[in-house]
């Protein structure tokens, strides 16, 4: 690929990721008032997504074949009890991403 | 601005740290193996700033695919981003000229950090989110560069480690799990997810979930907005805007922030 064309390629890429990112402010943000609809969304989405990251962060498990998504099953959870125990985000997250490193390399090699 | 500001930004942000320079390291690794090196590194982080996307790309140039290809893949990958937009719509008024980057920079990993709208007590809202948005982007283009620089020196065994971005986000789902009244939001956001990824596979099935979330969230909204969705940050934060950039207020969370 020549340059020009790899550079072509990461300025469409670059244009087209900063418009999905402005378009819900150009849509609705100029408005003196945010209509009521968009600010409950406001509200109820974080929860949602976040939800949805998580999953879409797993999307590469595979529950029926071996090791059935296992050590990621184990280090979510190591991650949430950590987080339930202490509610330190750093702890919780060190702690999960210790063991979710030492599950696959040691354990479901 | 100062020193007591900057040091609770780069609290809050050392999760992202953690996992922007890793990943990014990832990525640098990967763009320079495949022929893209420094230059492209960076220009990539700094303009597109779009974690799995910048992983694709990589496979996008090295496979010559299309100018429209490479928009259409952006957009499938991506699209996940126009809900961060429309649940900041509230938060980001006002903010004035920091206003494009905020939203330029609106990432996954940025919003996890922003989308609660808790800010240190007495600091302009618009002035911390522009610094939380900044120092992310500063980490995610020092751990590119240095993965391309250094990338093929390293021998240590890092399998595993970009598993620090699920945890964050696993993080901050039990942090909003603990401060909401209602559960469903968060609930029907992992159930409809999962049923998607099932039926529609791991590549298409972003789309219908975001359309079934926005559907479901709608639908709902006569019970949730009775039940009020505690938590959502959105409703205390209007008022916030109109605080001082510095007072020494936000010396007394300090601490707490850590817990944050």
């Amino acid at each position: 690929m020549t340059d020009t064309r790899a550079i072509a390629l990461i300025a469409a890429a670059a244009i087209v990721t900063a418009l999905i990112r402005f378009l819900p402010f150009l849509l609705l943000g100029g408005r003196r008032k945010t209509p009521e609809y968009i600010t409950y969304l406001g509200k109820v989405l974080p929860y949602a997504i976040m939800g949805m990251l998580v999953v879409y962060c797993l999307r590469g498990v595979t529950p029926l074949v071996w090791p059935h998504g296992l050590p990621e099953l184990l280090a979510v959870a190591a991650v949430a009890g950590l987080h339930l125990w202490r509610r330190n985000t750093l702890l919780s997250i060190a702690g999960g991403t210790v063991c979710y490193m030492v599950l696959i390399q040691f354990i479901f090699k | 601005m100062n020193r007591n500001l900057l040091k609770q930004v780069v609290i809050k942000t050392i999760p992202v740290m953690t996992g922007y320079v890793v990943l990014g390291f990832g990525f640098g690794i990967l763009s320079e193996n495949a022929g893209y090196g420094f230059w492209w590194v960076l220009a990539m982080s700094v303009f597109i700033y779009a974690g799995s996307m910048q992983y694709l790309m990589v496979s996008l140039l090295t496979s010559g695919a299309s100018v429209i290809s490479t928009a259409l893949a952006t957009l499938m990958v991506n699209a996940r981003h126009l809900f961060y937009g429309i649940s900041m719509i509230d938060r980001y008024k006002g903010a004035g000229a920091k206003k494009p980057y905020l939203i330029f920079a609106l990432t996954d990993e940025t919003y996890s950090l922003v989308c609660h709208g808790d800010t240190p007590e007495g600091v302009n809202p618009h002035l911390y989110y522009f610094l939380v948005s900044l120092f992310n982007q500063i980490y995610w283009i020092i751990g590119s560069l240095l993965g391309a620089v250094v990338g093929s020196a390293v021998t240590f065994n890092s399998a595993g480690i970009d598993f620090a971005m699920t945890a964050l986000f696993v993080t901050v789902f039990v942090e909003q799990w603990l401060t909401a009244k209602n559960h469903i939001p968060a609930v029907a956001g992992v159930c409809i997810t999962v049923i998607c990824l099932v039926i529609f596979g791991g590549d298409l099935f972003l789309i219908p979930s975001m359309i079934l979330i926005l559907a479901a969230l709608s639908l709902g909204r006569p019970v949730f907005e009775r039940k009020e969705s505690g938590g959502g940050a959105a409703a205390e934060l209007p008022d916030a805007s109109g605080l001082p950039e510095q007072s020494a207020a936000y010396d007394t969370r300090e601490r707490s922030s850590r817990h944050d």
